[in-house]
């Protein structure tokens, strides 16, 4: 097992997502996707966890619009992702009411700022309808 | 593996602390401390009897050692478990087992809260996490807005199945006198209120209210010596599904689908033995997932099963009489509320709101976003 002392789960998933790679862990015990990235495989208590980098194409398992303050309104969904993990993420380029479920979707990396490192979002396969 | 003993232990005080919006600078722990006298009246107990301590409160972080402090308790048997607004349903069953062991005889569960006062903001500053906070959804509503989706997805549940359950809460409601809202609401009103996040409208959420309550619990030999009608522990089941919505497995099946077998095989009860039924609605998809999930109807079948009236007063299932916290109150962890209802009807306190011949009542605690679910079956003297 990799020293905490030296990277952690979410310190290498960072570094990927600044290359512009979706990464994620395989068990590879029982061959299954983990996310999010651990020190420990849940289920299997193993330590042999591979990180892979994903191809990035996934379908909107579901999905919401958030109403704030003064009319903004932004999207979450949730993302299965082909490898076989699901994430939070942002359907971007696209109104957010028409973000659907079943919806083909690309991985691109959002640059962050001060307080927020780069982090994963999606726009959709083929561009913008 | 060992069971807990049907019967074995009873609610003998249940109390409400004032509720709705409280005097600035009042605390949690006031409220605690007023439910708890209330709930010692309300059994016939000294303070001196309570020997366990069971409490769970989101703005006191050391809540057992605060409410011990705050009453000057010296417990022999204590638990904080804070699974979010389940906790109550746990501390119920962690409290029988403690009982059944000895460990204690006079338990009290206790919570309050003054997120309406000191604003939801002030009451629970939420957690950073690098997988969730970026994206921005405003918890706990946008999780349950997207199971609500999937749910329309996959079953063709309409929003206005959703907006049936506000309203047969709210028609609860006007006979509560202690309701929050005291207005009727319509279909066509939750439909058309503010969109928070789709698809839920302001009515489709929770209130945000301060309150509190203490539920006293002793031994089933002890509480035929009490003031009021022992209200007998007939089931508990305890399950935990996961803690951040990105990690809910399937969307539309919550983890009430393994407490409630549990505490119905405790019970040895089935859904038609049950009069009443206080079900945790943090919104309004929660108690369509829970009489899918708990079994009183097939799945994907819980929007047809609530519209019409079918939960209302006057359907065919009496579900959250008190109004629910949609309607009632809802003080931040609601579960101990939740309870409190399915006991007075038990007791046959309820007055205009009051099922005939309740028996049998099942309470049901969700917790965080669809995360932890307890379910606990109360019943009278009749039905052990």
């Amino acid at each position: 097992m990799d020293s905490l002392m030296e990277k952690s789960p979410l310190g290498v998933f960072i570094e990927h997502i600044k290359k512009g790679e979706l990464a994620y862990q395989v068990c590879t015990d029982d061959n299954k996707a983990i996310f999010f990235p651990r020190v420990v495989a849940p289920k299997t208590g193993s330590t042999n966890l591979e990180w892979r980098v994903s191809k990035g194409l996934g379908t909107v398992y579901t999905t919401t619009v958030v109403c704030g303050k003064e009319n903004a309104k932004w999207n979450v969904a949730m993302i299965d992702v082909d490898e076989g993990f699901r994430m939070m993420s942002r359907v971007e380029d696209i109104d957010p009411m028409e973000v659907k479920i079943g919806m083909r979707v690309q991985f691109r990396a959002h640059p962050g700022d001060e307080k927020q490192p780069a982090y994963p979002v999606f726009v959709p396969v083929g561009g913008a309808k | 593996m060992n069971h807990l003993k049907r019967g074995s232990v009873a609610v003998v005080g249940a109390a409400e602390s004032d509720l709705g919006k409280v005097a600035e600078h009042t605390s949690p722990l006031d409220l605690m401390a007023q439910a708890t006298r209330r709930a010692l009246d309300d059994a016939g107990l000294k303070m001196s009897d309570i020997d366990g301590l069971f409490a769970a409160v989101g703005q006191v972080r050391l809540s057992p050692l605060a409410l011990a402090e705050y009453l000057r308790l010296k417990p022999n048997y204590f638990d904080g478990t804070i699974i979010g607004g389940s906790s109550f349903m746990a501390h119920i069953a962690h409290a029988q087992a403690a009982i059944e062991a000895g460990l204690c005889e006079v338990a009290l569960i206790a919570y309050g809260s003054t997120q309406k006062t000191v604003s939801r903001a002030a009451a629970g500053r939420p957690e950073y996490n690098y997988y969730e906070t970026p994206y921005k959804p405003f918890l706990p509503a946008s999780a349950y807005a997207m199971a609500a989706a999937r749910h329309m997805h996959e079953f063709g549940t309409t929003r206005e199945q959703l907006a049936e359950v506000a309203v047969a809460a709210r028609q609860w409601a006007l006979l509560n006198p202690k309701a929050w809202e005291k207005e009727p609401l319509s279909v066509e009103q939750v439909l058309n209120a503010r969109m928070v996040s789709y698809p839920f409208t302001v009515r489709d959420c929770c209130l945000v209210t301060d309150g509190g309550g203490a539920i006293i619990l002793t031994s089933a030999a002890r509480a035929k010596t009490l003031k009021k009608k022992p209200v007998y522990v007939l089931g508990t089941g305890e399950a935990i599904g996961h803690a951040t919505i990105s990690n809910m497995e399937n969307f539309v099946v919550t983890a009430a689908a393994e407490s409630g077998p549990k505490a119905f095989k405790m019970a040895g009860v089935k859904q038609s033995d049950v009069n009443m039924l206080s079900l945790y609605d943090a919104f309004t998809i929660t108690p369509i997932l829970f009489l899918e999930d708990l079994g009183f109807c097939p799945k994907g079948e819980g929007g047809r099963f609530v519209s019409g009236g079918n939960i209302a007063p006057g359907g065919k299932v009496a579900v959250n009489t008190s109004g629910g916290g949609l309607s009632y109150n809802h003080p931040g962890m609601y579960g101990l509320l939740v309870l409190i209802e399915a006991i007075r009807q038990v007791r046959g306190e309820c007055d205009k709101r009051q099922v005939k011949n309740c028996d049998i009542a099942l309470a049901h605690g969700n917790g965080g976003v669809l995360s932890s679910q307890c379910t606990v079956i109360f019943g009278s003297e009749a039905a052990l």
